[in-house]
């Protein structure tokens, strides 16, 4: 039997858009994987204790806020304070082209513009989680 | 596994998070880390908490985990929720009211999904319990959906159930149809903000009438989203405990615990060796064509293993 796959979709920043976040959460249910969902307004020490806790093999961040240069990454270097850096961080929302570089060099392991189909994030999951 | 056990029994957050992990899909290692735990497990207070979808149970939760850390008590939360029956997949949102909670050292949360398990809780529920147990969590709270005779699981295993019900759900049905009479140690009829939650009561109350058990429920109104009767709430969740204690049925409640993870066991054990040995599949075609009788069947399995049935 192999292990189901885990994703905890989490809203940092302050926006209270989470239609985006719910409609990925769905996507990747109907693609048989396990979310958990904590709702708007996370701050990224509450991200990373609850996907520590969950013990979940990815993280997807939705922000629209305009702080995902500093949200994001402060959520891959809470990861490695833990231990927990074996987790695959991705991210979504309105992020501008030129952020993009600077975030996967911060750890983020890819961004999913607003256009991107949900199937392209399932198969990036299905591909990239390190599934004991 | 044995870092992972110390890990965890010394209270560590990631060792019990991972050690859920393999006990909760049936990795590798599951039965050492069960042997370890086993020994350390007993003490926590099992709480279970059941209702209906949206009924505020997590919102009630929340609110439970605070009063209990205002106690210095240390809280697990075992969030469970069901799968989707086409895709396996689910969208576990417990959590989304108990946030307030995440950076609390004393509260561990984990979420759950039924995969297709029937009873209400997720398959190895009881196995988690246990490493919650053995972590020293002081009370641990297990969230279920469902409040119908299909899913009393939650009764077997903890000391005190709390069914959560809301008026406007069609009430006297919600109350009969559903069986929760036998289910429910403590009612809380939640979302007393709201009309009817006076009828709802009424009608619990009449129904408690025409119960014999020799404890009788507590009915208990709380708005959960504003804290409202929560301290009542808590109190009357250990006064039961205190009354369960004594009569006697605990103990009672323990024992039946005990033999049915024991007979899951051997199950599990007799099972293992059976199909090892080669010839099982072959029975099960005779057995489906009518050649054999289940019962000769057993016979012929048994016999393999060197075990002789009596006459
Ligand atoms: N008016 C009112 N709403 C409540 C109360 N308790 C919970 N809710 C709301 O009911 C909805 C479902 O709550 P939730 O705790 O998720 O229910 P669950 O599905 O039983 O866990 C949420 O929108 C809560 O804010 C209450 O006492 N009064
Ligand atoms: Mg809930």
């Amino acid at each position: 039997m192999s292990k189901k796959i885990k994703v905890l979709i989490a809203k940092p920043g302050l926006d209270g858009h989470d239609r985006g976040a719910k409609v990925v959460s769905r996507a990747l249910r109907d693609a048989g994987m396990e979310v958990i969902y904590t709702g708007i307004r996370q701050t990224p020490e509450q991200i990373v204790a609850t996907a520590i806790q969950e013990d979940v093999d990815s993280i997807g961040l939705s922000c629209l806020s305009g702080a995902h240069n500093k949200l994001f990454p402060k959520v891959v270097s809470l990861l490695k304070e833990k231990g927990a850096d074996d987790v695959l961080v991705f991210g979504g929302g309105i992020i501008p082209d030129e952020d993009i570089a600077g975030l996967k060099q911060a750890g983020i392991a890819a961004i999913f513009l607003p256009g991107a189909s949900t199937e392209e994030t399932i198969e990036f999951i299905r591909k990239n989680v390190k599934t004991a | 596994m044995e870092d992972l056990v110390s890990g965890l029994l010394a209270g560590k957050v990631r060792s019990l998070a991972k050690a859920i992990t393999i006990v909760e899909n049936d990795l590798p290692g599951k039965r050492e880390i069960l042997q370890r735990v086993y020994p350390r497990t007993g003490n926590a207070y099992l709480l279970g908490i059941t209702g209906p979808p949206g009924a505020g149970k997590s919102t009630l939760t929340d609110k439970v985990i605070a009063h209990l850390r205002g106690r210095g008590k240390t809280v697990g939360v075992i969030a469970v929720d069901p799968s989707s029956p086409f895709s396996g997949g689910a969208i576990l949102g417990d959590r989304i009211r108990m946030q307030q909670h995440a950076l609390d050292d004393g509260v561990f949360i984990r979420s759950m999904a039924t995969r297709s398990h029937l009873g209400g809780l997720a398959k190895n529920t009881v196995d988690v319990i246990h490493l919650f147990d053995a972590a020293g969590k002081d009370v641990i709270i297990i969230e279920t959906v469902g409040v119908g005779q299909d899913e009393v699981d939650i009764v077997r295993i903890a000391q005190t159930t709390v069914v959560v019900m809301v008026p406007g759900l069609g009430d006297s049905v919600q109350i009969s149809k559903a069986g929760v009479m036998e289910i429910a140690d403590i009612f809380a009829v939640n979302k007393a903000d709201r009309d009817g939650a006076e009828k709802l009561v009424n009608e619990l109350r009449a129904m408690l009438e025409m119960v014999k058990s020799e404890i009788k429920p507590e009915i208990f109104r709380t708005v959960a989203t504003d804290g409202v009767g929560i301290e009542e709430l808590v109190a009357g969740i250990f006064a039961h405990g205190r009354r369960v204690e004594e009569s006697g049925l605990v103990a009672k409640k323990r024992c039946l615990q005990a033999e049915n993870e024991l007979k899951a066991y051997i199950y599990d054990m007799i099972m293992e060796r059976i199909t090892s040995l080669g010839g099982y599949d072959e029975i099960v075609r005779q057995v489906a064509a009518k050649k054999l009788t289940p019962m000769t069947g057993v016979e012929k399995l048994f016999a393999g293993l060197g075990i002789a049935q009596e006459e």
